[in-house]
């Protein structure tokens, strides 16, 4: 069988299970989007509002200057906040939580 | 010059999203700056084919009611520099996405892209009308199967009559593209032909996707079948309709899944 297998892999792709891949993916997903849909507010987004809001009150801030990445994670999610600051230096300023 | 193009079929399930992400690689591997933009409010799957799902921070209706800034919701594919992705919103009333609106996202998107491909969702109704509206050429996924090849027809009735387009007297340049093709149900007749879906639906093919377990695969791993596996049949076939659509001449191969030996010898059990 080993053999026969050996011969209809060269024909396929190396076997690499992608069903497990898909699970957690899903899993990962689901657990974020649930968790808005019931009505809790999204953390990220919600600290998204907060950093900014703190932000605005000391600069004037360019909307389209400001660049937020996320990404949700199994144990650990990132938000990324690049914020330009409009004055003479232009000092880029990073919060990541 | 930019170009707006829809990838509509009227059926749910027929391979819109599949193929939008498939073009839109391709484009990208391509050369061509393109997005890819999900029209599916409230049933967004194309950051999930894509593999951007947990990488979504802002979406279509934000940009539209002006929440965020264009550039903001744009999502940069990770793995091709090219390409990007404008989510549509999994939350939000489908009412927020207004004609205004998207012509003005659309306007936009046209002076920094190449290419902006438009994932229509299912059915005729406002998403799927948005989707159209302001295209340039359309793409009709069709399967070989008779409630499909109806509602492409459907379908390009509306591309003839409700687009920006055939409003002002122009055309939508339109092409068929044949998805889920099972060569083996085709060797045995089970199939309605490709000439004789062209000569219902009056329409040029782009291109014939052969069902395969690498589209499955792709969207397991969420990765554009076109960028998984670009040598397996699905994804060759979509590279030659992405020349297709550039202009190209590709001679038109019916697909079919590479045989080895020992699938040979079982007899005909792959799709």
């Amino acid at each position: 069988m080993s053999i026969l297998r050996f011969f209809s892999s060269r024909a396929a792709r190396p076997a690499v299970a992608t069903a497990p891949i898909a699970r957690d993916r899903l899993q990962i997903l689901l657990a974020h989007e649930r968790a808005g849909m019931r009505g809790q507010p999204d953390l990220l987004m919600q600290l998204r509002e907060e950093i900014l809001a703190v932000v605005s009150r000391h600069v004037a801030l360019d909307p389209e200057k400001v660049m937020v990445r996320m990404e949700r994670g199994k144990n650990v999610s990132t938000l990324e906040v690049d914020i330009e600051l409009p004055n003479e230096s232009g000092v880029s300023l990073a919060a990541t939580g | 010059m930019a170009k707006v193009l829809v990838v509509t079929s009227g059926k749910g399930g027929v391979g819109k999203t599949t193929s939008t992400a498939a073009i839109g690689a391709a484009l990208a591997q391509a050369g061509k700056k393109t997005v890819v933009i999900d029209f599916d409010i409230g049933l967004r799957n194309l950051d999930l084919v894509m593999g951007a799902e947990r990488r979504v921070v802002f979406d279509l209706i934000n940009v539209v009611q002006g929440v965020a800034k264009l550039p903001q919701a744009l999502i940069r594919d990770k793995r091709l520099e090219k390409l990007w992705l404008l989510p549509a919103s999994q939350t939000r009333d489908k009412e927020a996405l207004t004609e205004e609106g998207v012509g003005r996202v659309i306007a936009d998107l046209r002076t920094s892209f190449d290419w902006i491909v438009c994932d229509s969702p299912a059915g005729i109704e406002r998403g799927a009308m948005l989707a159209m509206r302001f295209a340039d050429a359309a793409i009709i996924v069709t399967n070989p199967e008779v409630s499909s090849v109806r509602d492409s027809d459907r379908i390009i009735g509306m591309l003839d009559a409700k687009t920006v387009k055939a409003e002002a007297g122009e055309r939508v340049e339109k092409h068929v593209l044949i998805t889920r093709y099972d060569v083996s149900r085709a060797a045995r007749g089970e199939m309605i032909s490709i000439d004789d879906i062209l000569e219902i639906l009056a329409t040029p093919l782009l291109g014939i996707i052969p069902e395969s377990q690498d589209v499955l695969r792709a969207s397991n791993v969420g990765s554009p079948v076109t960028l998984n596996n670009p040598a397996s049949a699905p994804a060759r076939a979509y590279h030659d309709a992405m020349r297709r659509l550039l202009g190209e001449t590709v001679p038109m191969q019916v697909p079919s899944e590479r045989k080895g030996l020992m699938d040979l010898l079982r007899g005909r059990r792959a799709a």
